[in-house]
């Protein structure tokens, strides 16, 4: 059954005080894929990342990863009960997830940040850890900064540390909630390419991002993402190129006399 | 390689040229009359209280390393030791229940601190050391089963127990507070990240929100804590024996009022001293990886001053 899809969204609805943010997603990601989520600021993108890891309970619909639901077990007849809050710690431990501000603990050092996860929640020994931590450090371009604390790395160093973080508790996804918007401009290449790479070595990602021309790149497929709907999926080529829909035309027009790329 | 055109774009880099005029910064004569004047004012005003012979240092020296005023010092600093503990294990829990998602709790923790905040100090001190009056005995049991403890109320709650209960119910409002304000000031951000790399609450909460946390509570506790030591001072008036009881006993005797109240304001200003000194290392520590680096302390400039000379 390798044809079951990683990551399966079902349906899923989101209100916030009785706006409604999601309207009805669903989507299906392949083992090894890349999704882009691309879409105008409050269409519900980031919501919706936040529903794949249950940082945010849907109001109605469910998640899948790895054929397993997520936050929630089936009850008998028609319902799903919500889970324990152990049972759903231990699910999103598989779920890497990284954010736009990078949100590092700056009170902790790189390895610190790095190592905090593994240990508490994998029980790992704290020298497997830091070994591992290295190597991450490393992957990412950062060998030998491991005492650095947060503050005295760059947007782009930091950013970088927040994704060896995620995969320190080697996931089975990962999620990247606009890796780049807090970025100076110069800082921004640095980080897509450790997302590049990851991507070749085969993981499993949903990215959600304004670097159209990233996505073009890396994106098995792009979804255009429309006032809670997932409006437009395909290959990046037809969606970014050749868009089916007056609106997601429109959001590409905008975003391209704005930021010519 | 082309030789760059030195009248456009300057010379190579280095030392200012010797053509380029020297800055000077700009004069401030009225600082130095400002500071001279003032100086001169609070000169008079030290010598004058130097000098006033109802001071009588004499008795002031004699006094200030005496027993009575030794033991009430310590019970003070005891007390307030005792209430800042007392007072900040409460207020965690004080915090823990308004930010707790249970709506009761919540309303609890509020009322709470609404009432103790509300009623001064002293007016509470007064109240539990009248308990007898509202309830004669008091008894610990199990309800509908056996008493275990039963006793009269002014036999319970000495004047101490009442000095310890009224400061200590009014400090965990005050800390409750402090630490509220201290978790709220931690950016969301941060737990949701622990959040999404499957770590407890409780270890989100001790490993990354707290230490975060502090950086705010350490300068707000530092100034609760020298509140607390000059706050137990009212507990004179339910005749418990610190230190401005001890030495109000003595000028009831002697009627060194002055001298006296003078060998108190010492000791609180010698006591509040060392606090802030702890308070301003205890603030260096938590500052770890803040965006502003912690200031040299003064034993470091000293050092380096010493050094470049």
């Amino acid at each position: 059954m390798s044809e079951q899809p990683m990551i399966r969204l079902v349906d899923l609805h989101k209100s916030y005080a009785g706006t409604p943010v999601l309207r009805g997603v669903d989507l299906e990601v392949a083992r090894g894929e890349v999704i882009c989520l691309i879409g105008a600021s409050g269409s519900g993108k980031s919501t919706l990342l936040r529903c794949v890891n249950h940082l945010e309970a849907p109001d109605a619909g469910f998640v899948e990863i790895d054929g397993e639901l997520i936050g929630y077990r089936p009850a008998g007849g028609h319902r799903l009960r919500a889970l324990p809050e152990g049972r759903i710690r231990r699910q999103r431990a598989d779920v890497g997830m990284v954010f736009q501000s990078f949100n590092l603990f700056p009170n902790l050092t790189a390895l610190e940040n790095i190592v905090e996860a593994p240990i508490s929640v994998r029980g790992l020994s704290r020298a497997e850890a830091a070994e591992r931590a290295g190597e991450l450090l490393a992957q990412v371009g950062l060998a030998g900064r491991e005492h650095s604390y947060p503050r005295q790395l760059s947007g782009g160093q930091q950013q970088r540390v927040a994704i060896a973080r995620a995969l320190a508790m080697r996931p089975k996804v990962m999620l990247f909630d606009e890796p780049t918007s807090a970025l100076d401009p110069e800082l921004v290449a640095e980080v897509l390419q450790t997302i590049q790479t990851l991507a070749g070595r085969g993981m499993t990602m949903l990215i959600v991002t304004h670097e159209l021309a990233f996505a073009r790149d890396i994106a098995d497929r792009v979804a255009f993402v429309d006032e809670g709907r997932i409006l437009e999926l395909g290959p990046p080529e037809s969606v970014l190129t050749a868009p089916r829909h007056a609106r997601t035309h429109a959001f590409l027009g905008r975003l391209t006399t704005k930021e010519p790329r | 390689m082309s030789a760059p055109h030195p009248a456009e774009i300057g010379t190579e880099p280095g030392p200012p040229r010797p053509d380029t005029p020297a800055l000077a910064g700009r004069r401030h004569p009225w600082r130095w009359v400002a500071g001279a004047a003032a100086l001169a004012i609070v000169a008079a005003g030290a010598s004058s209280l130097a000098r006033n012979p109802a001071m009588e240092w004499d008795v002031v020296a004699a006094y200030f390393l005496a027993t009575p005023v030794l033991k009430g010092l310590w019970l003070t600093v005891w007390l307030t030791l005792v209430v800042t503990t007392l007072g900040f294990v409460a207020g965690i829990a004080v915090a823990a229940m308004r930010l707790s998602a249970n709506p009761v709790l919540r309303a609890i923790s509020w009322a709470y601190v609404w009432f103790f905040r509300s009623v001064p100090v002293l007016v509470q001190l007064l109240f539990w050391f009248n308990i007898g009056y509202l309830y004669p005995t008091l008894s610990l049991g199990i309800p509908g089963g056996p008493t275990l403890i039963s006793g009269s109320s002014n036999d319970l709650i000495s004047a101490t127990t009442a000095a310890l209960l009224g400061l200590t119910l009014h400090e965990a409002a005050h800390a409750g507070e402090i630490i509220r304000g201290g978790i709220l000031a931690v950016d969301p951000g941060q737990i949701e990240a622990g959040t999404a790399l499957g770590l407890r609450r409780s270890r989100i909460f001790r490993r990354v929100v707290l230490p975060q946390a502090m950086r705010s509570i350490v300068p707000a506790t530092g100034n609760l804590l020298i509140g607390t030591l000059k706050g137990t001072s009212m507990v004179s008036v339910i005749a418990v024996n610190d230190l401005l009881y001890s030495v109000q006993f003595i000028y009831n005797r002697t009627y060194a009022i002055v001298p006296l109240l003078a060998v108190a304001t010492a000791w609180y200003l010698i006591v509040t001293s060392l606090l802030s000194a702890a308070q301003y290392y205890v603030e260096r520590h938590f500052a770890r990886g803040a965006r502003r680096p912690p200031p040299p302390s003064p034993w470091h400039r000293i050092r380096a001053a010493w050094r470049s000379r």
